[in-house]
């Protein structure tokens, strides 16, 4: 059954199959951000309460959503590669890496921009922002064991398994902060059948949801496939492609 | 079979403590330096924001358990860090008892040097910073049951940076996150038994934390040493 899968072990076929999917994966999220970014801040209607500001939700909303799912990623990658040894689970777990750290990064710092206008002050400690923060933490610990060992296949499993503590340990820190303290607003968007909000507000959110995170997908697969070469530099293939492309 | 390869997992559970105990007094300093640590950093604070006893009262429990885990934290390095170095991590996970007995007993050893003094010593800091006087036993009972779990966490960052030749910086980062759960229930104990309110639930959690830390870390202990000691 799952025999079709077994090709894309190998880093080269995984490597070509990245490559051809690429183009595609740009192409979906110009489109989708360019129409999402424009019909979510020139068409959509401003909030009557939050006025224009309220359209840093667009942007806001996404990126703190992806942080969490990039780390969930991140985690099943590495532990797929400890138990099963995928070699290539590791590099696409390193790859995530850094990236979750930006978009954690995006979500805590238009998080704040918003929080200006709205709550009167950049920064609270309020349970959603601090557990964020620690997340941003969790994902800096990961990217620093990955650069610290010299040796990339014991940098994913050390880094691997401090993911998967970080996994268990991420609803324990959630309600452990949310029960110490609340002021962000509860959700709008995940009600799925009835979101709180109208609809010429939800559909752009829809398509800037898509549209970030088919740029995340983007750029993984871009460091993906960079984690894969560096990590084969002395195979055969590796080399082929070096003199046939030229060194750039 | 010679009988040294009998030995029961208590045994050798035992044994390990009985050895870590016996070089660390023998590294006295070892055991001195963190807790001086904790004393002067908590020293400090009362210099810093000014010698009010309403405030230093107010803030006690978080300076007394943030020093807590900075000197944990200080301390974690001598875990695993010298058996590594001269190889005698490796010949122990070469035994055939599981690793997880190992593990279980070099952090019990390493709290018994660590923690268990600054439990001792945590009542004459809260008096110098006049904590609420219904907090004591608060302040104790937390203790009691963070400072193992704090072992237990750290245990997994030092087996992870073991390898590492300057891993001390890396720990912090890696550890303290971990921690915040420990630290936040701790310090609303303490606030909860200064108000004269019941704070069994906040003890309930820390205790929950310390018994899924204890039966989980040792787990994730293993596999980073296996990683470390490749």
């Amino acid at each position: 059954m799952w025999k079709w899968l077994h090709p894309y072990a190998n880093p080269e076929v995984s490597y070509h199959f990245v490559g051809k999917l690429l183009p595609w994966i740009s192409k979906i999220t110009f489109v989708l951000l360019f129409i999402g970014i424009v019909w979510a801040l020139v068409f959509a209607p401003a909030d009557y309460q939050q006025g224009d500001s309220f359209r840093i939700f667009y942007i806001h909303v996404p990126t703190a959503i992806l942080s969490m799912s990039i780390y969930m990623a991140m985690a099943t990658a590495a532990f797929c590669s400890l138990v099963w040894q995928f070699r290539l689970a590791d590099a696409s777990a390193a790859a995530m890496a850094p990236v979750g750290a930006v978009i954690t990064a995006i979500a805590l710092f238009t998080g704040a921009a918003w929080g200006k206008p709205m709550w009167g002050t950049w920064w609270i400690w309020d349970a959603r922002l601090t557990s964020e923060l620690v997340l941003l933490f969790l994902y800096l610990g990961v990217i620093a064991l990955h650069n610290a060992f010299e040796d990339k296949n014991l940098a994913g499993k050390a880094a691997g398994i401090l993911s998967l503590v970080g996994v268990v340990n991420i609803p324990i820190i959630k309600y452990s902060v949310e029960w110490w303290n609340t002021l962000h607003q509860g959700a709008t968007v995940s009600k799925m059948s009835a979101p709180s909000m109208s609809m010429n507000m939800f559909w752009p959110f829809v398509i800037c949801f898509l549209g970030i995170a088919m740029l995340v997908a983007f750029v993984i697969c871009i460091r993906f496939r960079t984690e894969i070469l560096s990590r084969n530099g002395m195979r055969p293939w590796v080399r082929a492609l070096i003199t046939e492309e030229g060194v750039k | 079979m010679t009988p040294e390869h009998n030995l029961s997992y208590k045994a050798a559970f035992n044994l390990i403590i009985k050895r870590d105990l016996t070089i660390a007094f023998r590294h006295r300093d070892d055991i001195i330096n963190p807790l001086l640590f904790f004393i002067i950093v908590v020293t400090l604070f009362p210099l810093g924001i000014g010698p009010e006893s309403t405030t230093l009262s107010r803030i006690a429990p978080g300076i007394i358990w943030v020093a807590a885990l900075l000197s944990t934290l200080l301390s974690l390095d001598r875990l695993f860090k010298s058996d590594h170095d001269d190889g005698s991590l490796e010949q122990m996970m070469l035994s055939p008892h599981p690793i997880f007995i190992l593990v279980i007993a070099k952090i019990t050893a390493h709290w018994l040097v660590t923690g268990l003094p600054l439990i001792f010593i945590a009542p004459l800091l809260a008096v110098l910073l006049h904590l609420n006087e219904n907090s004591y036993s608060a302040l104790m009972l937390t203790l009691l049951l963070g400072t193992p779990t704090l072992s237990l966490l750290g245990a997994i960052g030092v087996a992870l940076t073991v390898g590492i030749k300057k891993g001390g910086v890396l720990l912090s980062l890696l550890v303290l996150p971990l921690y915040i759960p420990v630290l936040i229930f701790a310090t609303s104990a303490i606030d909860t038994a200064a108000m004269n309110l019941p704070y069994s639930g906040q003890l309930a959690i820390i205790a929950a934390l310390f018994f899924g830390s204890l039966t989980l870390a040792p787990f994730a202990v293993s596999a980073a040493l296996k990683v470390s000691t490749n």
